[in-house]
Order: C-alpha cells, then structure tokens, then sequence
C-alpha cells in the first residue's frame, strides 16, 4: 500500500536526515556556548563552527576562510550582488545577470538600479540555457558583475557557468553563481569553475533551513550587508547558528558521499516520470532542456510540465486533493498576477506558463510513487480539461 | 488556503458543461491572466431555467462558477443580475484576499450572458 501524502516538491525543501538531526541536537542544549565568547562553552562551539567551514570548504575546493555562513540563498544572492556593488561601484556600475535567477537576484537587481546601476539580462534560449555570444555582446568595461544560477529551480537546466566565468573575467567583472539547487547534487569544484562567489543552502539537501554559505574567493571586495560583531571576519554580524551550521556541514557531506547513488536513483524516478507523462498525457509541453539532454543538463530531481489548455493552479490543487505534493508557476499559486518569469524567460506563451507544473523528487521517494502520481494525474488532467472551454470532448474525440 | 466549501465546489462543482442551443452566452477572461470563464443559459420567461459554465482558471474560479450558477438557477434575469460576486463568496464562506479577482469573472460572465440574451430579444 502506499503512503500518502506524497512529497513531490523536493526542490521547494527537503525534510532533514536523520543523521543530520542527531548530529546537530548537542549544539542546541550541551554544546551552547556563543562562539564569540572566550571561555571554554564559547570554545567548544567554535571547534564545531570551525569544523564545519572545513568540511564545506573541501567540498567545494575553497580555502575554509572563503566560507561565510549566512542565513541561507536568499541572503547569500542579496550579499553577493550589492556587496559587490557597493565595493567596485568606483569601477563601473553595471550588472548583469541571466533572466531566470531566483527573486532574491532579481529584487536586488532592481533595488540597485533605483540606486543608479544599470542592469542588462543575458538572454537564454527555449530551454533555459544562457547564450554565451550574447552574453559577450552585452558585457562591457564598466561591467562589474555577472550573476548567474548554477541550476534553474524551476526548469532545472544546468548552466555552462565555467564559460560564463571565463567571459566575465575577460572583462575584470566578478563572476557570481547561485548555487542553491546545485550544491551536493552537481560536483563542484570553485577553482575549476573559476567563480568569485557561490551562494548555498542547506535545507535544499536535507539539512536544517536558515542557514546556508557563502563562497566568497580571498582577495575580493566585498562589502556587508548586515552591520553587527565581529562574526564571519567582520564580514557577517550576528551570533553564528551554531547547530545550524553543524547540520548544515553533515547534510553537505552526506550528500556528497552520496552524490552518485542519490542523482542515478533521483534521475531513474525522474526519466521514468517524463517518459510516463509524455506517452500518455496528451498536449503536454515538457519545459527546460529536452528529453534527450535530461542525463546532462537538467537537475536530476527536476521534471516541469506545462499542461495545455489547464491552469496550474487548479491542477496542484487537484493532486493535493489525490495526496500529491507539487508545485506550479501559474500566477494564481505565486499570488501574484504574473505566472512565472522563468518560462517566460523562455518564450512560452501565457496560456502555457499558467499551466505549469513543477515535480521535483527526493531520495525518499519510490518508483511506485511515481506510478500512483501519473495515474492521478491523468484523471486530474482529464477532469479539469473536461471544464475548460478551450478544450472540446465528443464522444472519444479530444480536440481544441 | 481555501475552506472545504471552496475544495468542495472545486472537487465536485456543478453545472459543469455547455447548454446547446443556449438564450445567453457570457464569456470573459483571457489566456493571458488565466483565467477563461464562459457562462451559457437557457432562459425561459425571463427565468433562468439551465445554466452551465466551462472554466480555465484556478480552484477559486471553478469554485465560483459552479457556486454562481447553482446559485441563478431559477431566478428571474433581472434578480440573476443582482448576484454579486460578494453573495457568491459569502455563500462558500470566503475566499483569500488574492483570489477575489478571481470571483469577480463569474459575476461578469453571467452579466454579459444576459446582456447577450436581452439582445437577442431585442431583435
């Protein structure tokens, strides 16, 4: 029998391993001290905050004081763009970043230019992937940094970030990458990419959520955003999230000893899922890279659909009601009035981007899960296409 | 963040289809904000005695669609026109305050299917 509900949404967040739980409940009663403090409680979680900067510096091949833990992505993007801004601002003042980065990129982004940045968008093609010649079209002198996603958390497409480095550094802007949907699933290597900055999360890796690191190479500007003690070098102030970072730090490296086993195992649930989709969903578009380039360039836990003639909303809603966790990119679930800006970075049609659906699957889901889910969402599919007065059934005939 | 009467009307709505031949037909919305509602009636006497509706839109839209027809039937077109689309969010026990635009296309659609057939009668 199976058990429902069932946990479609992995890349929203994952639960935490268990093994993660126990390695960081000491640091909420034992190990307590404030690291900043100079007795012996304060020194006990210093060697744990010290100990988990090693482990995530390994990693990633970054020295251990190129760590900064921060709160999680959102800050680490919000820290990245403007600190840069603000420390090479005598530079130049423009940005650019690609169309499809996470909201915490893009209200900055914003935020800057009514503080007199400029900022451009490298364009991305149908499935999501930056064009590195137009990147280089728009990339010019004053151009102090170049922002883009590891991963797409929507679409899932894996971007030729070490190139994209490359073109920045031609120019002498900082190359940053988010890195959220790709660290402890993809292996990466900084020096090898040649990023200046790396922003990460744990809980998308079955580690505690609020807190998160960012990679920031020795040697950069950059400025703070948040004011306080002498946290993180004098770079970050506020009292480290000791238990946090510990489990932060055992979720990264649980997930890079298990990186191979968990992205074939994700990727099986995953192709299985498309493949059932495709063959008996009709009018269904698969978004992001191809079905042939899904091994290569899309995240292995990712599958988004846009089903035609449907809203996205009522489709989610309908798998919730089967005992489906899912999530979509209409506008209706963002609350907003705008469906998602990353199918629309990709040229979809509204129609189509209101009728999407995002599957994203986890360690612990099964092959029967994904079976249970494609029969449901056939039934939903056909119930709500039924409604819907773009689409016309007589007899056995479907058409629009 | 919907109410079981919500889920319920979205779960099960009814009125669900197209009246052939219909009096008045009412259709509002586009692809582009999402949301697609079309209403059609069968209106005899002045007195609405059918009315189905097809949507593309979200729960909250199906949820009012089936709600405001069920509602009209049986009324005379003139009492229809004074469904609102606050009675009809009254009567599921509320919506959240995002989706009330939502609620506002079924109140529209009925008008404009009305409309339609007080036209028809007038030629």
């Amino acid at each position: 029998m199976i058990k429902l509900p069932i946990y479609f949404d992995n890349a929203a967040t994952t639960p935490v391993d268990k093994r993660v739980l126990e390695k960081m409940t000491p640091y909420f009663t034992e190990i307590f001290g404030n690291p900043n403090s100079q007795h012996v409680f304060g020194r006990e979680s210093v060697k744990a905050v010290d100990n988990a900067r090693d482990t995530i510096a390994g990693i990633i091949n970054a020295k251990p004081n190129e760590i900064y833990f921060t709160s999680g992505g959102t800050e680490g993007d919000n820290w990245a763009l403007r600190g840069v801004a603000n420390a090479y601002k005598d530079r130049g003042k423009h940005i650019i970043i690609s169309p499809i980065e996470h909201a915490a990129m893009i209200e900055t982004a914003k935020a800057l230019v009514k503080e007199g940045f400029t900022v451009d968008f490298m364009k991305v093609d149908g499935e999501g992937f930056v064009d590195l010649e137009h990147l280089k079209s728009i990339i010019r002198d004053d151009t102090i940094f170049v922002g883009c996603m590891m991963a797409n958390n929507e679409v899932g497409t894996i971007e030729p970030i070490k190139e994209i480095a490359a073109i920045a550094h031609e120019k002498n802007a900082v190359c940053f990458t988010d890195a959220v949907q790709a660290a402890g699933v993809l292996d990466i290597d900084v020096k090898d990419l040649g990023v200046d900055l790396m922003s990460m999360s744990s809980h998308k890796i079955y580690g505690p959520k609020g807190v998160g690191a960012l990679y920031i190479r020795n040697g950069l500007r950059i400025s703070s955003i948040i004011a306080g003690g002498h946290q993180e070098r004098m770079k970050r102030g506020g009292t480290t999230n000791v238990a946090g970072v510990v489990g932060f730090s055992e979720a990264f490296k649980i997930a890079n000893e298990e990186r191979e086993k968990n992205f074939n195992y994700v990727s099986s649930l995953r192709n299985h899922f498309i493949d059932r989709v495709i063959n008996e969903v009709p009018f269904v578009k698969l978004n992001g890279p191809d079905k042939d380039k899904r091994d290569k360039y899309r995240l292995p836990a990712n599958a988004d659909f846009s089903f035609r003639y449907i809203e996205g909303e009522s489709i989610l809603f309908s798998l919730d009601l089967a005992g489906i966790a899912v999530s979509s990119g209409s506008a209706c679930s963002s609350g907003s009035l705008e469906p998602s800006h990353v199918l629309l970075a990709l040229g979809l049609p509204e129609g189509l981007a209101h009728g999407s659906i995002r599957f994203s699957f986890g360690k612990h889901n099964t092959m029967e899960e994904v079976d249970y889910a494609v029969d449901e969402i056939k039934k939903a599919v056909e119930r709500l296409r039924a409604m819907s007065p773009l689409f016309k059934i007589e007899g056995d005939k479907k058409y629009v | 963040m919907y109410n079981e009467k919500v889920m319920e009307a979205f779960q099960n709505p009814q009125n669900v289809g197209e009246i052939e031949n219909a009096d008045g037909i009412g259709e509002v919305g586009n692809e582009v904000c999402g949301d697609i509602m079309r209403i059609s009636l069968k209106i005899e006497n002045d007195v609405i005695v059918d009315a189905k509706f097809k949507t593309f839109g979200c729960a909250a839209a199906i949820a009012t669609s089936s709600t405001a027809t069920a509602m009209i039937k049986g009324m005379k077109v003139d009492d229809a026109l004074a469904v609102t689309n606050k009675i009809v969010i009254e009567k599921l026990g509320g919506l959240p305050p995002q989706k009330l635009h939502c609620s506002v296309l079924a109140e529209e659609a009925i008008k404009k299917a009305i409309e339609d057939y007080k036209n028809k009668q007038n030629k």
